[in-house]
């Protein structure tokens, strides 16, 4: 038993964070710092470097591109991309679809889709959720009719993230009614710009677009974008769900959101005192850096236990997608709660980089203030993708323990 | 990063884990806990044969050279056995101050001693009006005692002492009594050994709500010798912190053996109990409270591990983080899993018969010993000021 890392690791760590600070564009740099929206040039951008540098892709095998490092590895390599504030890779395309080509797809699938996603050139978003199929996902209803060489599909997807940037979208379709409904759902691969498909955005109460609806309206997708057999797209999707899961824990993005709140409630000011001097904040500070403190080591015990026995991770994956998306939430509650009134002013423009307040606004409204509130409200979301907070619940009770 | 057991290890978790199975059932666990004694003189001596009353000490003391990691392991079992025996005040509180700052003549008197099963130690560090602060000690410590007992002048002692942890087997206590500044000062205090029977030490002890038993102590006018100060004279406060953080980290473990246990019996339950004519595991308010219990268990676990690791490291400001971050931490975790699992038990959560309703009262009071939730909540959130303010 023994928390600390090792020379190695440590040395690893210092390559990691040194490429960081060398390679992280300082407009992107300080964009996630002020919290400023992103552009998909943005992220394509990063993605691109880090192609450049072999880690395009660090979870995935090396035979594929990646790294083949250990889980500790790519823990602090997660860590440090926080830390420093590089966005977030693609996770639809990197850290979800990817495993399920690598472990479903054909040969031929494989060579021409994974390059593509690891250089940044293709955008992948999902096209799981359909206004009536949520946390009942086995009772989607988009159509995939077979029709020669070709599927023509017919329904409507929703909650598309990034859909706006895709050049492809990863969806689940009916190709059978018959029997439960599980055993009908097809894996399939459709490139976004096929004809029949129209996309609209979702605004959500953040005011920001990030999400989508979808229709497909006789849309021919060909066959030999079917990933593994037909009908056996359920066991793929939940693959690839434990996948999504797994990275919800997001420790890293924890890490720094606690950091980030130390730093604001220090510079906040309270009865003329700093914020954090008022113990009744600052102990909910403590309570929620208590949780992380121990999900941390949660999340390395599962990661290693997995290690250990050679085997995917399982279900245990419920509690940490349960517990970083309560925490990431509670630091974005308090991030925001420690602005007080000045959580109030809504101000679209103040999201871009080159915005700067007004004097009388700037006498007190802090340069990282702006994005705080929307970002509260668009991080209700996290206990309600990739499988509700419940859903995770009914998962544990039946995997885990068996109720 | 390693979160294996060594050999040694899961040999003296399996030897231990026989042990509660062999000989010490809730009914005989029971017994004990009514009994005059409180616990087992029998399991005591096993305990010393089997090498646990020695784990933590240094080989030339007669130690089996053990680490925190081997107290936790042994901890978590002494909780999922509901084990009544002294060991935490014994091993860890008092082996552990002695270990770490009495002078060589006193380590090589009382560890072997201790290691053997011969000796049994209390803590004595509260006041009635201290709460759960150290640095409260209105007990006096005035030089000049009896100068036969060592080298140079004594100390006379007087005071009271609340709460004092197995207190009525002890063969000797480790006081803390003040020599100089006001009731709450950090400067002042020291730790003296006393024996149990010295002259002008009277003790009103009483079973605890746990099993186990407890003492008030008045000291008056005790004399003890120079030597039998553990630790700087006037400055024993750090020591003494250090010792408790021990003693809080080792009572984490025992919390998480204890929920895991309760954990077990109350998953048992929702699938054997029905009502509606289901097992009541199938309802979903009950499974989702269940996996609340499992989630609060796994954090629990990893801050017990995070206590160990870091109780007794030389960086202060990292040991009280880590150990009181779990207390803390452990103390609601206990209270969850605690309450829910009489909950989801019905009624029969209540009743003195099952060993759920003693888990639960265990798991109570582990939490008002050494400092509860909302204590160490903000020992830990005050170290946030402290590190916020380096940077």
């Amino acid at each position: 038993m023994d928390l600390k890392y090792t020379r190695e690791e440590e040395t690893f760590r210092a390559h990691v964070r040194a490429f960081f600070e060398a390679e992280l564009p300082s407009d992107i740099r300080a964009k996630m710092h002020l919290g400023k929206r992103l552009r998909k040039d943005d992220l394509t951008r990063w993605q691109k470097i880090l192609h450049r540098r072999g880690w395009g892709a660090v979870m995935w095998p090396q035979r594929f591109g990646g790294t083949d490092w250990n889980v500790v590895q790519q823990h602090i390599f997660e860590e440090e991309r926080a830390h420093i504030g590089a966005p977030p890779q693609n996770a639809f395309s990197l850290k979800m679809l990817a495993p399920v080509l690598m472990q479903f797809a054909n040969a031929a699938q494989q060579e021409y889709f994974l390059p593509r996603i690891i250089s940044g050139e293709d955008w992948w978003c999902q096209g799981y959720s359909e206004p009536g199929s949520g946390s009942d996902l086995a009772s989607l209803r988009t159509s995939a009719v077979r029709q020669g060489e070709d599927y023509i599909v017919n329904g409507q997807k929703t909650w598309n993230t990034y859909g706006q940037y895709a050049d492809w979208i990863f969806c689940l379709v009916r190709t059978d009614t018959e029997g439960r409904p599980q055993q009908g759902i097809s894996f399939l691969l459709i490139d976004i710009k096929t004809p029949g498909i129209t996309m609209r955005p979702i605004i959500t109460l953040d005011g920001e677009h990030e999400i989508n609806e979808i229709w497909f309206d006789h849309v021919k997708v060909p066959v030999e974008n079917l990933v593994g057999d037909e009908n056996k797209g359920w066991t793929y999707a939940k693959f690839l769900l434990t996948h999504e899961r797994t990275n919800n824990a997001g420790i890293g993005a924890c890490k720094r959101a606690l950091e980030k709140l130390k730093e604001i409630a220090a510079d906040q000011v309270a009865n003329g005192r700093p914020l954090i001097e008022n113990s009744r904040f600052r102990d909910r500070i403590a309570q929620v850096e208590l949780e992380l403190m121990a999900l941390e080591i949660t999340n390395l015990r599962v990661l290693s236990a997995t290690a250990i026995e050679h085997r995917a991770l399982g279900p245990e994956v419920s509690v940490l997608k349960i517990k970083g998306s309560e925490i990431i939430q509670q630091l974005a509650e308090l991030q925001m709660h420690a602005l007080g009134h000045d959580a109030l002013p809504y101000l679209r423009e103040a999201l871009e980089l080159n915005w700067i307040a007004e004097p009388l606004l700037a006498e007190h409204y802090r340069p990282y203030a702006p994005s705080l509130s929307g970002h509260y409200f668009n991080l209700r979301k996290t206990t309600i993708y990739a499988g509700s907070t419940e859903i995770q619940k009914n998962i544990i009770s039946q995997q885990i323990l068996d109720l | 990063m390693d979160f294996s057991y060594t050999e040694e290890q899961l040999s003296l978790q399996n030897t231990l884990q026989r042990f509660i199975a062999r000989d010490y059932d809730f009914e005989r666990r029971r017994a004990l806990a009514r009994s005059t004694l409180g616990y087992s003189a029998e399991a005591w001596s096993q305990y010393a044969d089997l090498g646990l009353l020695a784990l933590p000490f240094p080989e030339e003391f007669g130690g089996l050279g053990g680490n925190a990691i081997d107290v936790m392991l042994v901890m978590e079992l002494i909780g999922r056995g509901l084990l009544l025996e002294p060991f935490l005040s014994t091993v860890v509180l008092c082996g552990g101050a002695i270990r770490d700052a009495a002078p060589e003549s006193i380590k090589r008197s009382l560890l072997p001693q201790i290691g053997a099963g011969k000796l049994k130690l209390a803590l004595a560090c509260y006041e009635a009006a201290g709460r759960y602060d150290l640095s409260h000690v209105a007990c006096s410590a005035v030089a000049g005692g009896d100068a036969s007992h060592g080298n140079g002048t004594g100390w006379w002692l007087s005071g009271r002492k609340a709460v004092v942890l197995d207190g009525e087997s002890a063969d000797y206590f480790l006081v803390s009594a003040r020599s100089t500044g006001d009731v709450a000062d950090a400067d002042g205090t020291s730790l003296f050994l006393v024996g149990r029977d010295a002259p002008g030490l009277t003790l009103f002890a009483y079973p605890t709500q746990s099993g186990g038993r407890a003492a008030d102590l008045r000291l008056q006018n005790v004399i003890v010798g120079a030597d039998a100060v553990i630790g700087s004279v006037e400055q024993g406060l750090p020591m003494i912190e250090r010792a408790v953080d021990l003693g809080a980290a080792a009572l984490c473990a025992e919390a998480v053996g204890i929920i895991s246990a309760l954990n077990e019996a109350t998953l048992s339950y929702l699938k054997t109990r029905k009502q509606f004519g289901v097992a009541i595991g199938k309802f979903q308010a009950l499974q989702h409270r269940m996996a609340d219990m499992l989630i609060a268990a796994e954090q629990a676990r990893s801050m017990a591990i995070i206590a160990a690791v870091h109780c007794d490291s030389s960086d202060v400001a990292e040991r009280r983080r880590a150990v009181s971050g779990a207390k803390a931490y452990i103390g609601q975790a206990a209270r969850l899993v605690g309450q829910q699992a009489v909950q989801l038990h019905g009624a029969m959560g209540m009743v003195d018969d099952l060993i759920v309703s003693h888990y639960f009262k265990r798991l109570t009071m582990i939490d008002l010993t050494l400092g509860d939730a909302d204590f160490h909540l903000g020992r830990f959130s005050d170290l946030l000021l402290r590190t916020s303010f380096e940077r």
